[in-house]
């Protein structure tokens, strides 16, 4: 059947377009469409009966003429060639290069969709990866084959952090560093120099593979490009073995592609007008990330979410947040106070982190120290709170001292350099020297064997007149 | 034989004539796994187990004869299937790292031997009803597996073999049923999951299902046959609070079914239980445990079946007269798959595109729950706790809603709390528990009779807390009475000393009732103490300054559940500490006002 055109389009619209009379199409089958200009589009079987025939056109559907319009049925799903040249490479949504070089051709090709990795087969996440970043280190650990996506919203430095992670991200103890996918979804020309320069830089770009499509490029095209970068992480992690680091950015754009497309097709919407499937449909690009039983390699994965209005309980943010391991929360606040990166700590979250952590992976006072810090920060900043209404100088002697580690917790410990590379053990100890604001009475959450060693209150000197 | 007309997603219109809503189908070259859910003249509809990519209109379809049903039989616990019980553990060995598309392996292995021990007293002509014990097989070394007479099956034991090893498809006993027909019974059957297991009568809960998690147990406890529901954003710890659950809970057997829910913390049981004990039996947690996963991008539909199919194997391990605990995490992913199915029949949606039926389907699950005394004449029976993810963690939506209707005991979750670290975050304001009443016996018989009486004057201080910390926030903590910042200082004590329980300290993770009792006492006796200083005089400074404070917030992880001396001890030393400051301050009063 690959050979015939057919020239049996019905309608157009949003998107979409209507075939009739086309039997035996199977559903996820690519096809192309040829315009009355010539030119060639991409599209996709999402509904067949003998009747009709539902096809997603990723370049949409405006200017089409239908008594002109071609449609060839390739008989064969979304699928990308792979081969261990394709580190170093550019690719559309599509996986079409967009490097002037020639597209990669290999015996080797895998459907885009993947298949659901057996959790039986899974291995549990428990490698400790050191970012160099002390709000993630210290408090929300990253593990190898974890997904923790960051929250933030429009004008938050969420690039600058995801490109932090990749210079910085190893094994402690370990130089080798990881193969990088980038998968930018509507983002701008600017953004998208920017990480291909932060790559550059850092010496990386050989190892990295970008699937690009910006602002101004089809946005259908966004629900094949996440799906085609990750059959390239998975093939690079369980294939040849690499440790995969996975960046994509922006969720939110996916997502409203993904609506774009459901509204067209008449799905009854759940919230905001997004579809019900939202969650499902992102679970099947999170859920890729992982380890595998007996494989050496590992996805771990940072998607970039920007919150419509800094709404973290909006529908995408909300739902990206039941299916990742956690995440990292921008705060505007912070960001105004000049404190990079501004991560939000209360909110922040790392639920691989227990079991990365700790005398086989950092230091036996980790996992209490971190509880600490989150216990006394909450409880700085009611301090700060209440300052503000009834004024510093009325704090009694010990709210001072939490006020002053609210402060100093934010300014040393949350905020350092772009290209300051901490070791953990630098945090945790930074970390000590900020406790030692605080008297020991106040740290319930560490034990008394942590305290002798590490705590060295400084309450001589609030007591010194 | 029919075909494929249609394909839309999950969906498929078929052409079969004759075939019965509910009936399984096979589909396609690949043949994939689907059900019949609706009939429109020749045309039936079908919801696929599987994904659909690549299938054609005009492929064959087979019916299989039967509904969705599952095998039930020895050689379930400590395994893990999917939501339509493929055994994933076996499909990993065979197919490699992926679930593969229209491959069906038997959930029992029909290979293994089980040694069949025939009930005493059974012979040839023997009456055995619906239910009855036909033999034990030792499943694991502290779970005998009851064979019983599948509902229906009854009738006239015609033979039955004697002790031996046999697998789940030999034929164990022949039985003449009621219309004259000779029925062969194996060590397994088939029961479709769509419909409850009979037994004899329902019967009241009277025992506390006991988690060995202070907040639970001892402040909003939940009894064995009981309902309960654990909503909560993401990131309060509702899964953490269900894992705790399975862990420790004081049950024969643990059902978990994750639906919808992350592939790393179903790996986390299946790499974690096998290592830990069961505090009560000192077996490897794995050997009571059964898991069903459908995770989250494992195909919708599945996912909508997997908590019937987890219902059902708990009421069969009911029927054997064993205490099963079933946790579902979560039912907004259940309710969401009905709501994708529903969207996609066009049905009208009602509250956020969830169908009309959705309370009536939640009530219709949670019902399966109970206590009962079983066919056979034992007591059994199922816990059910089911996990709630409110979007933008809005208890007010339908799911949470209408299950807060149905559960009797609420541990709600709160984003507050679990920002500060304040774990498990169940807000106590928010949570309740129906089952107080009935629970209160069995902690005066079996712990202490001021049970009853501590929870409730630890939950009033409680209570206060919320309103004296706005009374801070306004006009700062000088402002409020000796009194009420002692009972701020109450509040932090309980807070810290018993509610907040580590789940991943080895000391504290796991709270015997005994132990969750002495540190509510003693936090109380401690609150109590400084109050009756305060009225002597003893200025409220003098008692916040007082070190046992934080050492009684530190006991729950100094003394381990078998350690109840050093909690007695530390009761005695801070005794007479309280009695030191009372004595010095009653001779400094009285040297200055002299």
């Amino acid at each position: 059947m690959s050979g015939k055109e057919y020239r049996l389009a019905s309608a157009a619209r949003g998107g979409l377009l209507f075939m009739r009379g086309v039997p035996g199409v199977a559903l996820g089958d690519r096809v192309v469409v040829r315009d009355h200009g010539g030119g060639r589009r991409n599209g996709q079987v999402i509904r067949t009966s003998d009747e009709v025939v539902l096809i997603q056109v990723l370049e949409g559907t405006d200017n089409l003429d239908l008594e002109r319009t071609w449609v060839r049925f390739l008989d064969q799903p979304f699928e990308i060639p792979l081969s261990p040249d394709i580190l170093g490479r550019v690719f559309t949504g599509l996986g079409q290069p967009r490097d002037e070089r020639p597209p990669l051709f290999s015996p080797l090709k895998r459907n885009v969709n993947g298949a659901p990795v057996n959790p039986a087969a899974r291995a549990y996440p428990r490698e400790f990866i050191q970012t160099g970043i002390s709000s993630v280190d210290g408090l929300n650990s990253l593990v190898r084959g974890q997904k923790l996506p960051i929250f933030s919203g429009s004008g938050l430095p969420h690039n600058r952090l995801a490109a932090q992670i990749v210079r910085q991200a190893r094994l402690p103890g370990d130089d080798s560093q990881f193969a990088v996918v980038f998968a930018a979804m509507g983002v701008s020309f600017s953004d998208a120099s920017f990480f291909r320069e932060t790559f550059s830089d850092s010496g990386v770009l050989r190892n990295v593979v970008m699937f690009l499509n910006l602002a101004d490029e089809p946005s259908i095209e966004r629900l094949i490009l996440p799906r085609a970068a990750l059959t390239v992480a998975e093939y690079l992690a369980f294939d040849l073995d690499l440790h995969v680091l996975v960046v994509m950015t922006d969720m939110t754009h996916y997502a409203e592609a993904l609506r774009e497309v459901a509204t067209a097709k008449g799905d009854v919407p759940a919230r905001k007008g997004y579809p019900g499937y939202l969650y499902s449909d992102l679970a099947e690009i999170y859920e890729r990330a992982g380890r595998i039983r007996e494989r050496h390699g590992s996805i771990t994965m940072v998607p970039v979410v920007s919150m419509p209005s800094d709404d973290i309980t909006h529908p995408i943010p909300d739902l990206t947040g039941y299916i990742t391991e956690g995440q990292l929360v921008l705060s505007r606040t912070l960001n105004n106070e000049g404190v990079y990166p501004p991560v939000d700590i209360p909110p922040s979250l790392s639920r691989l982190m227990k079991d990365g952590i700790g005398k086989e992976h950092t230091r036996e006072d980790h996992g209490r120290l971190a509880g600490q810090l989150y216990a006394s920060y909450a409880r700085a900043l009611e301090v700060r709170n209440l300052a503000s209404i009834i004024g510093a100088d009325e704090l009694s002697e010990t709210d001072q001292n939490y006020l002053a580690f609210a402060g100093a917790f934010e300014q040393r410990f949350v905020g350092q350099g772009e290209d300051e590379d901490r070791s953990v053990i630098e945090t945790l100890n930074l970390a000590w020297d900020l406790l030692a604001l605080l008297p020991p009475e106040a740290l319930t959450r560490v034990n008394e064997a942590d305290l002798a060693k590490y705590h060295r209150w400084q309450g001589a000197t609030t007591e010194a007149p | 034989m029919g075909k494929v007309v249609e394909v839309n997603g999950p969906l498929v219109t078929i052409e079969l004539a004759g075939v019965p809503t509910g009936e399984q189908v096979r589909i396609g070259t690949l043949n994939l796994m689907g059900e019949v859910i609706a009939r429109h003249g020749e045309h039936a509809l079908v919801q696929m187990y599987e994904p659909t990519e690549s299938l054609r209109p005009g492929e064959p379809v087979v019916a299989l004869g039967h509904p969705l049903s599952v095998e039930l039989g020895p050689g379930l616990l400590g395994g893990i299937f999917d939501g339509v019980q493929r055994p994933l553990l076996e499909h990993a060995r065979q197919h490699g790292d992926y679930v593969p598309r229209g491959v069906h392996i038997p959930p029992l292995d029909r290979n293994k031997l089980w040694h069949f021990e025939p009930h005493p007293g059974l012979d040839s002509g023997t009456r055995i009803e619906d239910g009855a014990v036909l033999g034990t097989v030792q499943e694991t070394p502290t779970i005998a597996h009851r064979i019983l007479v599948p509902p229906g099956m009854g009738g006239e034991l015609l033979d039955i073999i004697s002790a031996g090893d046999v697998t789940v498809d030999t034929v164990v006993a022949h039985v003449k049923n009621r219309h004259g027909e000779i029925q062969e019974l194996k060590l397994f059957h088939r029961w479709p999951v769509r419909s409850p297991r009979p037994y004899r009568q329902r019967d009241d809960a009277v025992a506390p299902l006991l988690t060995g998690q202070r907040i639970l147990d001892t402040f909003f406890p939940l009894v064995k046959g009981g309902r309960a529901a654990v909503p909560g954003p993401f990131g309060a710890g509702k899964t953490i609070v269900q894992q705790q659950i399975a862990r420790w809970a004081d049950a024969d057997i643990v059902i978990y079914v994750g639906c919808g829910e992350r592939g790393n913390e179903l790996v986390d049981i299946l790499e974690s239980f096998p290592k830990l004990t069961d505090p009560n039996t000192g077996r490897s947690l794995m050997e009571r445990t059964l898991l069903v996963a459908n995770t989250s991008n494992m195909p919708v539909v599945a996912r909508e079946a997997s908590i019937y199919v987890g219902a059902t194997l708990a009421e069969y391990y009911r029927d054997q007269g064993y205490d099963v605990v079933m946790v579902a995490d979560s039912t907004s992913r259940w309710a969401e798959a009905l709501r994708e199915v529903a969207g996609r029949l066009g049905q009208m949606p009602v509250e956020e595109g969830y169908p009309a039926y959705l309370a009536s389907r939640l009530a219709a699950f949670y019902e399966r729950a109970g206590r009962v005394t079983t066919l056979s004449g034992d007591s059994g029976s199922i816990t059910l706790i089911g996990a709630v993810s409110p979007p933008g963690g809005d208890f007010s939506e339908p799911v949470t809603s209408h299950t807060k209707e149905i559960v009797k005991t609420f541990w709600a979750l709160s984003k507050e709390l679990a920002d500060a670290r304040h774990y498990p975050a169940v807000d106590w304001v928010e949570s309740f528990s129906g089952y107080v009443a009935s629970c209160s016996g069995w902690w005066a018989e079996h712990v202490d009779p001021r049970w009853e009486a501590h929870r409730a004057t630890a939950l009033g201080i409680l209570s206060q807390a919320d309103e004296l910390a706005r009374i801070v926030n306004l006009v700062g903590p000088e402002a409020l009475s000796p009194q009420q910042r002692w009972a701020l200082q109450g509040v932090a004590l309980f807070k810290e000393g018993v509610l907040q329980q580590s789940a991943l300290d080895p000391v504290d993770s796991y709270c015997s009732p005994q132990k969750q009792f002495a540190l509510l006492d003693q936090m109380l006796a401690i609150y109590q103490r400084g109050l009756k200083m305060l009225d002597q005089g003893v200025p409220v400074q003098e008692l916040l300054r007082l070190p046992l404070l934080a050492q009684a917030q530190r006991l729950k992880g100094s003394y381990g559940n078998d350690q109840l001396d050093g909690l007695r001890e530390f009761a005695t030393q801070a005794e007479s500490e309280f009695n030191r400051v009372s004595d010095e301050y009653a001779q400094h009063g009285k040297a200055s006002t002299t």
